[in-house]
C-alpha cells in the first residue's frame, strides 16, 4: 500500500467569470522512502495539488479526488480534527518564503515548540531538549543561543532550516517542500537540498519536491512529475526523463534550458505562454505551443494510454513506450514493451 | 576586443554610511570595492555572484543613479565627475539605460503601453511632435515582438515574458550605447526565458549594445557573456573572458558557487566544493580576505591580508592568495 495515494485530483476555484480549474486529474502515488519532484512552470497546478493534499486551501476551492489516501486513511471521509492531526504531523510541508513563512513575533523556540506540543505532547522541558535537537539536525551552529531568536534576527537559508526543523519536528512520514530553495542563494541552496537528502535518508520519509529548476530535479529527485496548466502530463524516473521525454513539452522544456542548447545560435524557446483561466484551448492544452501539432490535437483532449508506464498526456507520445520507466521499476530494461498498438500506428503520421 | 570601450570603471567604489541607532555605532558598509572593467559595443559583461556581493550597488553606480565613493567611471569618452546629489548631464544619463528584475513592479500600472514608451522622448526630445513619437513608439513594439493592438492595453493585460519586453523597449527609446540588465530573466518561467534572451542577443546585433548582464544564474550567463566578473562580499574575486572562467575557474570561491549550481543532467557524478556557513555580515567584515571564512584553502595568512586582483594568465585576474593550489585542485577534480 502506498504511502500517499491519490487519483484522480482535480482542484476548481469558483471565481466571478465561472469555474475554473486549476489542476485536473492528477494522480500521485507515493511509497516510503521515495523522493518524488514535481516540476513545471506558474501556473501548472503543482503547489495547488500539494495545498488540496495537505487541506490548507481556502472555502472557495472544490477538492474532488476519485482516492485521496494517506497512509490507508481516506483524506476525504476525515473530520477536520482527524485531518488537523495528520497534517503537521505526519504529513509536513515546507513553504518557499522562509522569511514571511515564520511568524515574526515569537521566537524560533516558541514556534518550534507549538508544533511539538500539538502533536507529541510532552513536558515542557523534554520539548525544550527536542527544540534544541532539531536546531542541532537541520545545522544551525550554536542551537542554544539560536532558539531565543526573532526570525528578523535570521538569513534566508537558516530561516528555512528552521522551517525544516518545525517540519521534522514530530518525525512526519511524508514531507512536501515547495519551492523550499527558490528564494535562497545557490551556494546555500545546495546547502539546503543536501539536508532535505540527508533527512530523507535518515528517517526514511517519502519527500516530495516542487521545483520550477530542471538542474534541482535532476540532482535531488529519483521520480519526476511534469505538469502543465494544471494537468499531469507524464511521469518518469529522472533519469528515463531526461534521456528520453515522452511529452512534447517535456521535450521544449529541456532542449530551452541554456545548458544543453552549448553550440547552437539561438536558443530553442517555446512559442507562446501557458494559457490561463480565459484562453484556454479546446483539445490538448499544449496545442497551440506544441511543434508536432495535428488537427486531431486541436480537437480532441488527450488521454493517457493505460499501457503507458509514463502516463504521457498526448496523441503521439515520442519515443516507445519502453523508453520510460516506473518508479518501481528497478531499471529501464527490466520493463516489458507495453502493448499500444495506437500509439506506434499514429506516431508515423506525425507531420 | 575592437574599438574603443564605451564604458570604462578604474577601481569604482561605494560606501554607505549606517547610522547608528540607540544600541549600535554608526558603521560604513563597503558595497561595492574597487571594480575595474572596461566594456565594449556589442559586447556582454557578466556580473555573478550572490545576494549582497554588490552586483545591484554596481547597476545603481554604473546607471548613475548614485555617484561612486571614489573611482573613475567614463562613459563613451566622458568622465562622469558627481557630487553627492547631482543630477548627470542628459546627454550621459540617454547612454545607459537599466531594465530591472521584476516585470511586475518596473512598469506604471496606470499607464498604458504607448505612453509609457513615448514617455523618454517628451522629457529628452523636446522636438519631437506627437505623431513621431507615436510612430518610434510603434516602431519598438515591432521590434520587441509585440503586436500593434499592443501599444493601447495596460501592464497588468500582460504575462511576465511581454511585461519584460515592453521594459527593455522602453529602455531602448532613446537608442542608448549601454543596457544594465539587473537579473532580466530570473522571474520568468524556463520557456519565457528562452524568448527573452534570444531578443536581447538579436537586439545586441542590431543596435550593437553593451549589455551589462547581472545574474545568479550561471546556465545564462555562460552563454551570454563575453566577459565575466565573479564578485563576492563587495569586491569583485576573479575576472576574465568567460570560457576561460567557465572551463577553468581558479578562485575557489568561483569554484565552490559552479560546482553549487545544480546541473539538468542527472547522470553528472561530481565532488562539491562544500562552502561553510554564510556569507559575513556588511556591517562587520572579517579580518583579511571576505572569503577567508567559508574557505577551505584559508590559512593564516589570509586573514592578515586582502589579497588584490593579479593577473594569472592572459586576460584572467584572480583575488587570491592559494591561486595556484586552488587552480591544481580545480584540475584533479575535474580529471577524476
Amino acid at each position: 500500500m502506498a504511502l500517499l495515494d491519490i487519483e484522480g485530483l482535480s482542484v476548481r476555484f469558483q471565481t466571478s467569470s465561472g469555474l475554473f480549474a486549476a489542476v485536473e486529474d492528477v494522480d500521485i502515488r507515493v511509497d516510503r522512502g521515495e523522493v518524488w519532484s514535481i516540476v513545471g512552470e506558474s501556473g501548472s497546478g503543482k503547489s495547488v495539488s500539494m495545498l488540496a493534499t495537505m487541506g490548507l486551501l481556502p472555502w472557495t476551492a472544490q477538492v474532488t479526488a476519485d482516492r485521496m489516501e494517506f497512509d490507508g486513511r481516506d483524506l476525504q471521509q476525515l473530520s477536520a480534527r482527524e485531518r488537523r492531526r495528520i497534517v503537521g504531523g505526519e504529513m509536513s510541508m515546507i513553504f518557499q518564503e522562509p522569511m514571511t513563512s515564520l511568524n515574526p513575533c515569537f521566537t524560533v523556540g516558541t514556534q518550534i515548540d507549538e508544533m511539538i506540543k500539538q502533536h507529541k505532547g510532552g513536558n515542557r522541558k523534554e520539548r525544550h531538549e527536542r527544540a534544541l535537537d532539531l536546531l542541532a539536525q537541520v545545522g544551525i551552529p550554536d542551537p542554544a543561543r539560536r532558539i531565543k531568536a526573532y526570525p528578523h534576527q535570521l538569513s534566508g537559508g537558516m530561516s528555512q532550516r528552521v522551517m525544516i526543523a518545525m517540519a521534522i519536528s514530530c518525525d512526519p512520514r511524508l514531507l512536501i517542500a515547495d519551492e523550499p530553495t527558490t528564494a535562497l542563494d545557490v551556494t546555500i541552496q545546495a546547502q539546503i537540498l543536501e539536508l532535505l537528502l540527508k533527512l530523507q535518508e535518515e528517517t526514511g520519509m517519502a519527500l516530495i519536491l516542487i521545483t520550477h529548476d530542471m538542474g534541482v530535479v535532476a540532482e535531488t529527485a529519483r521520480n519526476v512529475i511534469v505538469q502543465y496548466a494544471g494537468r499531469q502530463v507524464e511521469k518518469q524516473a529522472v533519469k528515463s526523463l531526461f534521456a528520453s521525454p515522452r511529452h512534447p513539452y517535456t521535450e521544449a522544456l529541456l532542449s530551452a534550458l541554456p545548458e544543453r542548447a552549448s553550440g547552437q545560435d539561438r536558443l530553442p524557446t517555446i512559442p507562446g505562454v501557458v494559457p490561463g483561466q480565459h484562453d484556454r484551448p479546446t483539445g490538448c492544452l499544449f496545442n497551440p505551443r506544441c511543434q508536432y501539432v495535428t488537427e486531431h490535437c486541436r480537437e480532441v483532449a488527450p488521454v493517457a494510454s493505460p499501457g503507458d508506464p509514463a502516463r504521457t498526456l498526448c496523441h503521439y507520445p515520442l519515443g516507445s513506450p519502453g523508453d520510460a520507466t516506473t518508479p518501481d521499476d528497478v531499471s529501464p530494461g527490466d520493463l516489458p514493451p507495453a502493448p499500444s498498438d495506437s500509439d506506434a500506428s499514429q506516431s508515423e503520421v506525425r507531420p | 576586443m575592437s574599438g574603443d570601450a564605451v564604458l570604462s570603471a578604474r577601481h569604482l567604489t561605494r560606501h554607505y554610511q549606517v547610522k547608528g541607532g540607540t544600541f549600535s555605532k554608526p558603521a560604513t558598509v563597503k558595497a561595492l570595492n574597487e571594480a575595474s572593467f572596461e566594456l565594449y559595443p556589442g559586447q556582454t559583461l557578466a556580473v555573478v555572484g550572490e545576494s549582497g556581493c554588490g552586483k545591484s550597488t554596481l547597476a545603481r553606480v554604473l546607471t548613475m543613479i548614485e555617484p561612486p565613493t571614489s573611482g573613475e567611471l567614463t562613459i563613451g569618452g566622458h568622465h562622469v565627475s558627481l557630487k553627492e546629489g547631482q543630477r548627470p548631464p542628459a546627454e550621459l544619463r540617454r547612454e545607459v539605460q537599466i531594465i530591472f528584475q521584476n516585470p511586475y513592479g518596473s512598469l506604471n500600472p496606470r499607464k498604458t503601453v504607448a505612453t509609457m514608451l513615448e514617455e523618454p522622448l517628451r522629457l529628452n526630445r523636446r522636438e519631437m511632435s506627437a505623431t513621431e513619437r507615436r510612430e518610434k513608439a510603434l516602431e519598438m513594439i515591432a521590434k520587441v515582438g509585440l503586436r500593434p493592438e499592443h501599444a493601447d492595453r495596460y501592464p497588468h493585460m500582460f504575462s511576465g515574458g511581454q511585461r519584460q519586453r515592453i521594459a527593455i523597449a522602453r529602455a531602448l527609446m532613446l537608442n542608448p550605447r549601454i543596457l544594465v540588465l539587473d537579473e532580466p530573466v530570473s522571474a520568468l518561467d524556463l520557456s519565457i526565458q528562452a524568448q527573452v534572451l534570444n531578443l536581447l542577443a538579436d537586439l545586441q546585433d542590431e543596435f550593437g549594445l553593451a549589455y551589462v548582464f547581472i545574474s545568479h544564474d550561471l546556465s545564462v550567463v555562460r552563454r551570454i557573456a563575453d566577459d565575466v566578473i565573479v564578485m563576492y562580499f563587495g569586491q569583485p574575486v576573479e575576472t576574465g573572458p568567460a570560457e576561460e572562467v567557465f572551463t577553468t575557474p581558479r578562485h575557489p570561491y568561483t569554484q565552490a558557487l559552479f560546482s553549487a549550481t545544480p546541473v539538468a543532467d542527472p547522470n553528472r557524478q561530481r565532488e562539491r566544493v562544500k562552502l561553510k556557513g554564510e556569507p559575513p555580515s556588511p556591517l562587520s567584515p572579517p579580518p583579511g580576505c571576505p572569503f577567508a571564512p567559508r574557505c577551505h584553502l584559508a590559512t593564516d595568512e589570509c586573514t592578515q591580508i586582502d589579497p588584490p586582483l593579479e593577473t594569472v594568465v592572459d586576460g584572467v585576474e584572480v583575488a587570491c592568495i592559494h591561486v595556484d593550489q586552488a587552480t591544481a585542485q580545480h584540475a584533479v577534480a575535474e580529471a577524476r
